[in-house]
């Protein structure tokens, strides 16, 4: 019969190495620290079509991730999406930077990439997105390179 | 003719009623008892370290090893069907995300179930057997409160730890048969698996399943062994109920709880 | 909350009907316990004297008439009341029933720990004099696995009486002890009641043991207490199934064969 001593010492181990395996599935395994609740700020965009973005894909600029996607919303008066990000407020990007919504890789995820602008004043929380690029949608290539295509054949005629 | 149908739907009737339903309202009363009594079990919180012991350290050998071995089992046959499509660096990401989502909690479970499940119902149903029970509550003191409880609440709390813990080892375990033993590239390994798996969807749920699991299985032994028949076959019967009960409950759950959880987002 | 009707009765059993099961096993049970005696309950296996002794500490509720222990209503108290009662009762069961995963001193301090705020120094001496009171005060820190059938039954003894109740209930004490172990625990009966200043309910089928120790026997047989008496009185009765039950006849009233068809023709049916 173990005395107390050793029951609390196993108990206090066992409770020790699970946390810790959960710490390594949250920060080796999972994404956790490289986003954590560091201070960020709002900035909305706006595309006539966001293809395949889902909140929390990524916010990036020159490949790296500056934000998260927060919310996404349908704007009634507009027809337009209404794209909500939070930007650590470790990097200010200019008030005229534009935002396309990309596909990493050939079939991936679609993420928001954000190109800076020239602009001396910077984006606060708040603030809009002028200039926006639409996702690419496979339909509409399609039928723009068939089209294209047709176009060819009927001016060689 | 239509009489002996009549006769064998009645007796069905009466089996399902009798086995299932009355029973899944006793259990249902028995849960609510346990957590009623649950003052004692956080009173004196070592009578529930003590069981966590017994459920949780005892289990450990058996769902590290596991663990490690599924992992590394996952690390070849993922290894296998990748390097067909040439992802082959994408098998950080099969196997972090199949461990973490699924098989961590449901095999740990089911481990757990039949470890821990089985050991719970045993013990009580010898208490029962033996009076013990009834020595209890003839000194006025409450056996649901004082055996049952903290049982309970030990299987609850060890099993997210021990789904975590497996999961862990499985990672690892693919890691080793993965990148030191076929040659896949370690830093594409993490890294994929870095931006593949997400904190909130996946590890979170995760998370969750263990814990429903832990309620699930831990009430059906305690109440398995609370109810069993205080003969030695009563109570053989009940531990191996438990662990056909826990393991039919830990796949129905994971079906729920995956078709909420994962609605392909 | 009952009023404690005054009564020189510890305990009293008044037309008692109780079935388990659709099955009636007590029909109409009268009996009184007066304070301070040793009473023994006896009959065959099967005829409910358990059953009574579980009415009486509370664990079931009879399905008509009335247990009183101590003046209170005992099926009618609620559970605080009941609580506060079974602390000033012992029951020893069959077995002894000890906690198998904690040493016999543990045992014992089991219900000083639960119910009193006592220091640790004091219920070490309490748990040892009761250790001691049953003689096996150098087996405190054995297991009960460790123990031999009487002297678990003897700690399970000190167990019961660890908080000095007033009633104490023996379910078949007596059972499986060797010649020995059968003399220690009925002596220890009778020493602990008239130490105690208790009242005891010996539930035995026991008949020897029993008639030397008790004060007052009652002989229960098919649901219903079917004479009562001193135990010279017993010893001396006419009755024929009480008769057959104290002198160990294996035919009387209750018949040898279990009711069967006649011999001839079950042997030669094919």
């Amino acid at each position: 019969m173990m005395t107390k001593r050793e029951l609390d010492l196993w108990v206090g181990i066992f409770a020790l190495i699970g946390i810790g395996a959960m710490l390594f599935l949250s920060f080796k395994v999972a994404n956790l620290a490289s986003f954590s609740n560091g201070d960020s700020y709002q900035v909305k965009a706006k595309f006539d079509n966001i293809g395949g973005l889902k909140v929390r894909a990524a916010v990036k600029s020159a490949g790296v991730v500056v934000g998260r996607v927060a919310d996404i919303r349908f704007d009634n008066d507009s027809f337009e999406a209404v794209v909500t990000m939070n930007i650590d407020s470790r990097f200010q990007f200019p008030k005229d930077s534009s935002a396309k919504i990309l596909t990493s890789g050939l079939l991936g995820d679609q993420y928001v990439g954000l190109a800076a602008g020239g602009d001396t004043v910077n984006l606060k929380g708040g603030d809009t997105v002028k200039i926006t690029q639409s996702a690419v949608v496979l339909e509409n290539l399609i039928s723009s390179f068939l089209y294209n295509k047709a176009a060819e054949g009927d001016a060689k005629k | 003719m239509m009489r002996r149908i009549s006769e064998m739907l009645r007796a069905l009737g009466a089996r399902v009623i009798d086995n299932w339903v009355w029973r899944l309202g006793f259990a249902t009363r028995f849960l609510w008892l346990t957590l009623r009594a649950s003052g004692t079990s956080f009173r004196r919180f070592h009578l529930v370290i003590r069981e966590i012991y017994f459920t949780g350290v005892m289990s450990l050998v058996i769902i590290l090893v596991s663990g490690l071995f599924v992992g590394m089992v996952l690390g070849l046959q993922g290894y296998d069907t990748l390097v067909r499509y040439g992802s082959a660096e994408a098998l950080g990401v099969l196997v972090s995300l199949s461990l973490v989502r699924e098989l961590g909690p449901v095999v740990a479970g089911l481990l757990f179930a039949s470890r821990a499940g089985s050991a719970i119902t045993a013990e009580i149903g010898l208490m029962k057997a033996t009076e013990q029970l009834s020595a209890m509550e003839m000194m006025a003191v409450d056996p649901i409160a004082r055996v049952v409880a903290p049982r309970f609440w030990a299987g609850v709390i060890s099993m997210p730890l021990l789904a975590a813990l497996f999961s862990a080892m499985g990672v690892f375990g693919g890691y080793l048969v993965g990148v030191r033993l076929i040659g896949v590239d370690e830093g594409s390994f993490w890294s994929q698996m870095q931006a593949a798996v997400d904190f909130h969807e996946d590890i979170l749920n995760g998370v969750i399943k263990s814990f429903v699991f832990g309620v699930a299985v831990t009430w059906i032994a305690v109440f398995e062994g609370y109810d069993a028949p205080p003969t030695a076959e009563g109570v053989s019967l009940a531990t191996t109920r438990t662990v056909v009960t826990s393991s039919l409950a830990i796949l129905a759950l994971d079906f729920v709880l995956t078709a909420l959880m994962f609605r392909g987002s | 909350m009952q009023n404690a009707v005054p009564t020189s009765n510890l305990v009293e059993v008044e037309k008692v009907v109780f079935s388990y099961e659709r099955r009636q096993v007590l029909k109409n049970i009268n009996l009184v316990v007066p304070k301070g005696k040793v009473v023994a309950i006896m009959g065959l296996s099967g005829c409910g004297k358990t059953t009574l002794l579980r009415l009486i500490g509370g664990a079931l509720m009879p399905d008509e008439g009335e247990v009183r222990v101590a003046g209170q209503v005992v099926n009618r108290l609620g559970s605080d009341e009941l609580f506060a009662l079974r602390r000033k009762m012992g029951m020893l069961f069959q077995f002894g029933a000890l906690f198998t995963d904690i040493s016999s001193f543990d045992n014992v301090a089991f219900p000083l720990r639960e119910h009193t705020s006592l220091p640790e120094s004091i219920i070490r001496d309490l748990v040892l004099m009761k250790l001691n009171a049953v003689g096996l005060r150098g087996a405190a820190d054995l297991m009960p696995a460790e123990l031999s059938g009487g002297m678990a039954r003897r700690v399970a003894l000190a167990r019961t009486v660890a908080l000095d109740p007033m009633l104490v209930l023996y379910d078949e004490p007596f059972t499986g002890l060797d010649p020995v172990s059968l003399g220690v625990v009925g002596q220890l009966i009778r020493e602990l009641n008239d130490s105690l200043g208790a009242t005891s309910i010996v539930v035995t089928h026991d008949v020897a043991e029993a008639l030397d120790l008790v004060d007052y026997v009652y002989y229960m047989s098919q649901g219903k207490v079917e004479f009562h008496g001193t135990p010279d009185q017993v010893r001396a009765a006419a009755h024929p199934s009480l008769r057959q039950f104290v002198y160990g006849e294996p035919d009387g009233p209750v018949p040898y064969h279990y009711p069967a068809p006649e011999y001839r023709q079950d042997l030669l049916a094919q």
